[in-house]
Parts: structure tokens; sequence; C-alpha cells
């Protein structure tokens, strides 16, 4: 039990998927000038992470070494595209929202990461566990850039404004820079900076 | 088994791959009717949100809203197919009309491209088919936060008593962020967002332009009304000239009395 309780904690810490392994920096980069894309994207990765997991978990002594990866790569794209499928035909409104990430979740290297890493390893309970770990890990990153990036870019969360208009009137600006990618990318930095100075262990020899 | 022989590799991939199309081409097929009807109501929404009626039923508020084919001529006839969820097609040009409040509105479909992907929006002119009721902009990948925002009210509602035409040329537009030298007929950008702001200027000037001979005929009707007016004006000088002469006349006859008066009086005097 304290081997699944690992599994699901490490992956939002000491071994966060994009801070400490920096995977999944594209997306990152991409949908985090607001807090609700970003939200957004977080929970589908974690979704299918843990539904690929799973099946490729159960396949994983079946699977030829040499094909491997394609094998990993046809079950996301294949489960990526049922959701999205699904979506379509019963929440017409999410499947719009999500139509920009579809493509993203394809190529989010956390996904082939943890599929080649785990769930060619180890049973489908741990796998599922793992997959939501690092899924939820993935959507904390996102979820502070994010929330730096909307509340010094735009001055509102979620699309509401935060910062009063009195401090507007009084010469405070948005910062423009914040909304460009280049600035995730910057803030990505100094959250692997931060973890890092915190946990000596991290830093390399 | 040796699951890294030849013979099991491809028998392997083989399989997979036909399960796979299999499973897809299901979920696909049987999901299929239930999508292009979510397509058409979403289509349909998207019209209605540009005539700003963004509550209620969509299939009710429907009802009220017709779908048209402009002729070449500029003149409009009813279009009785099914209804099209893709406006892309440039021989075929459709004009929805509808009835908001009493007052006549016409919509207009558009396409462009933004930057990672096709945009496309709605719209909505007031009866003089020259000013802006309403937009609806969509995008299939613009990046949330800078190109996406082009769906937001703040930008959409900028559009709004907008004048789209002048002597012939669309001059509705979409400039740079606080480069707005022309309210009357530009908008704001969005910054961060300039390709896309700048696919929704080129959108909107090449699909409305598309319509001018229906547009134009809006100023057709605006010069008859000058002409009514012309006329009302004409026949108002003309009033003015018959009472002139008439008053000419009074004066001619009163200044005659006068001076008749003034002889004679002159006259008794030198008596």
């Amino acid at each position: 039990m304290s081997n699944l309780k690992e599994t699901f904690l490490t992956p939002l810490g000491l071994n966060n998927p994009v801070a400490v392994q920096v995977l999944g920096i594209c997306s990152a980069l991409a949908v985090t000038a607001q807090l609700e894309p970003a939200i957004v994207m977080g929970l589908s990765v974690t979704i299918i992470l843990a539904l690929a997991n799973v099946v490729i978990s159960l396949l994983r002594n079946t699977i030829p070494n040499r094909i491997r990866i394609i094998v990993q790569l046809v079950v996301v794209a294949t489960l990526v595209t049922i959701v999205s499928e699904v979506l379509k035909a019963f929440a017409y409104d999410v499947s719009v929202a999500l139509s920009v990430y579809v493509g993203l979740i394809i190529t989010n290297c956390i996904l082939m990461g943890r599929l080649e890493a785990f769930a060619m390893a180890n049973g489908p309970v741990d796998s599922l566990v793992d997959g939501i770990g690092n899924g939820l890990g993935y959507a904390i990153i996102l979820v502070i850039v994010a929330f730096i990036r909307e509340l010094f870019g735009a001055g509102t969360l979620f699309g509401f404004q935060i910062i009063p208009d009195c401090l507007y009137e009084a010469g405070y600006m948005n910062c423009g820079l914040m909304l460009m990618p280049p600035m995730a990318l910057i803030i990505l930095g100094c959250i692997i900076w931060a973890m890092r100075a915190k946990n000596p262990e991290l830093q390399e020899k | 088994m040796n699951t890294n022989s030849n013979a099991y590799t491809i028998g392997y991939a083989s399989i997979m791959v036909i399960i796979v199309a299999f499973l897809l081409a299901f979920i696909s097929s049987s999901l299929k009717e239930k999508q292009t009807e979510n397509v058409k109501l979403d289509t349909k929404k998207q019209i209605l949100s540009a005539l700003n009626i963004k509550d209620g039923d969509v299939a009710a508020n429907w009802e009220n809203v017709n779908d048209f084919i402009l002729n070449a001529d500029g003149t409009l006839s009813a279009y009785d197919g099914e209804f099209k969820t893709n406006y892309s097609d440039t021989t075929e040009l459709h004009v929805f009309e509808s009835n908001v409040n009493g007052e006549k509105k016409y919509v207009f479909p558009v396409r462009g491209a933004g930057l990672w992907g096709p945009i496309w929006g709605y719209v909505a002119l007031n009866a003089d088919k020259n000013t802006v009721y309403g937009t609806y902009f969509g995008h299939e990948g613009e990046t949330p936060g800078l190109g996406a925002e082009i769906t937001k009210p703040i930008f959409t509602e900028q559009f709004v008593d907008k004048t789209v035409s002048k002597d012939g040329n669309i001059v509705l537009s979409v400039v740079k962020n606080g480069k707005v030298s022309d309210p009357s007929c530009e908008v704001d950008g969005i910054s961060g967002g300039t390709i896309t702001s700048k696919g929704v200027d080129e959108m909107l000037k090449t699909c409305l332009k598309r319509y001018s001979s229906f547009l134009s005929s809006a100023t057709d009707a605006t010069s008859g009304a000058t002409k009514v007016e012309a006329a009302a004006q004409d026949s108002a000088a003309a009033k003015i000239a018959v009472v002139d002469s008439t008053i000419n006349a009074v004066k001619d006859t009163i200044v005659a009395k006068v001076d008749s008066i003034v002889k004679e009086v002159k006259d008794e005097l030198k008596k």
C-alpha cells in the first residue's frame, strides 16, 4: 500500500515530470497564458495518461520489443481519438474547448515517457496510479505557471479581473511579456531553480 | 513464445492495426449522425450569437431565421436545401435574414485563415446593410490568451455600430491595438495576436466584398430615399416661389395704391 502511495506522490514533488524530468515543456508553454485552458489540459493529460498506462501495462508481456514505441504511440493516439469522438457526440461544448489540445496530448513526451519507463514494467493497478500521479504533477506546474502569467499578464484569473481599477489609475500596467511563450519558459526555469535549491539531492554532481 | 521473432512482430503489428482501424471506424460511423447534428446545432448557435441571441433553445430561436442565397444581381432567393455548416463555397453565397425586436437584420458568413488554422465568423448587419449589429468569431487552433481572444466579447463587441462600406469599398477593419485612427470603421486588434487579428481583417474584407452587389443595393435604397427627399425639397421650393410671387404682386398693388393716395393728397393740398 505504501508503495502505491509513493508511486502517486513522487511525481507530484521530487520526481515531477515537468520540473525534474523536464518533459512536456512544449505544451506547458502553449496553454499557460490563462488558467482555464491550463487546467483543462492538465486534466485531459491525466485521464489519457492513466488509461494509456493501464492498456500498455495489460499488453506489456505481448508487445514485441522492436516495435514497442510504435505500439505505445498507436495506443495513445487511438485513446485520444476515441475520447474526442465521444465528446463530440455527447458533450460538444467540451470537445470544442478541447480541440486545440488533442494534438498536443498525443505528442506530449510525458505520455511516452511514462509508458516506456513505468507501464512496460509494472502491473495495471500500479500503472493507473502512476498515470494519475504524473498527470497531476504536470497539471500542478501548468496551473502555477498559468496563475502567474494570467495574473500579471492580463490582471485576471479565470477571466475575472483581479487587479483593482484604482491600481491601473495609479499607473500600474499589465506586463505584455507575460503573455508571450518565452515568459512561460522563464517562469518554468524559476520553478526548476527553486525546486533544486530546496532539494539538494536533485542536483547533479 | 518468442516475442522477438520477425513473424510475431509482423503479425502483432498487423493485428493491432486491423483492430484499431475497425475500432475507430466503428466509433466514427456509429457517432456520425449525432456529431453532424451537434455541428449543425452549433453553427446555428454561432449565427444566433452574431444576432445577439444567446439564451434560450437554439432550435426554437432558429425558427425566426431565414436562409437565403445571393443572386448575381444582388437580390436574394430562398434556400431550400439542407442547412449547411461549411460556408467556404464561394459560388453559393448565403445570407441569413432575421427579425430582432421588429427590425430586419442580415447575417453574412465569413471565412479566413488565422495563425495556426482556419478562422470563421458571422457578421450581422442592420437593415441599412451598412452598420454592424453583432459579430461572432470562431477559430480552430489559435493560441489561448492571444489569437483565441477573437472569440471573446471584448473583441466582438467592438464591431457594433461600425460602418461596413464606403464608396463601394469595405472599410470595416481590424488595426493594430491602440492604432485606431477612424473609430467609425476600425477596431482594435489583439496585442500578441497580430497575425490572427490581420486574418480577421482580411477575412472581413474579402468575404464581405463578395456580397457587395447586395450591400450596394442598400446604397440604392438610400439614394432612393435621397431622391424622395430631393423631390420634396423641389416641391417645397416651388411652393415658396408661388408664395413669393403672390407676396410681390400684393406688394406692387400696395405700393401703387399708396402712390395714388399720396398723389391725391398732394393734389388736395395744392388746391
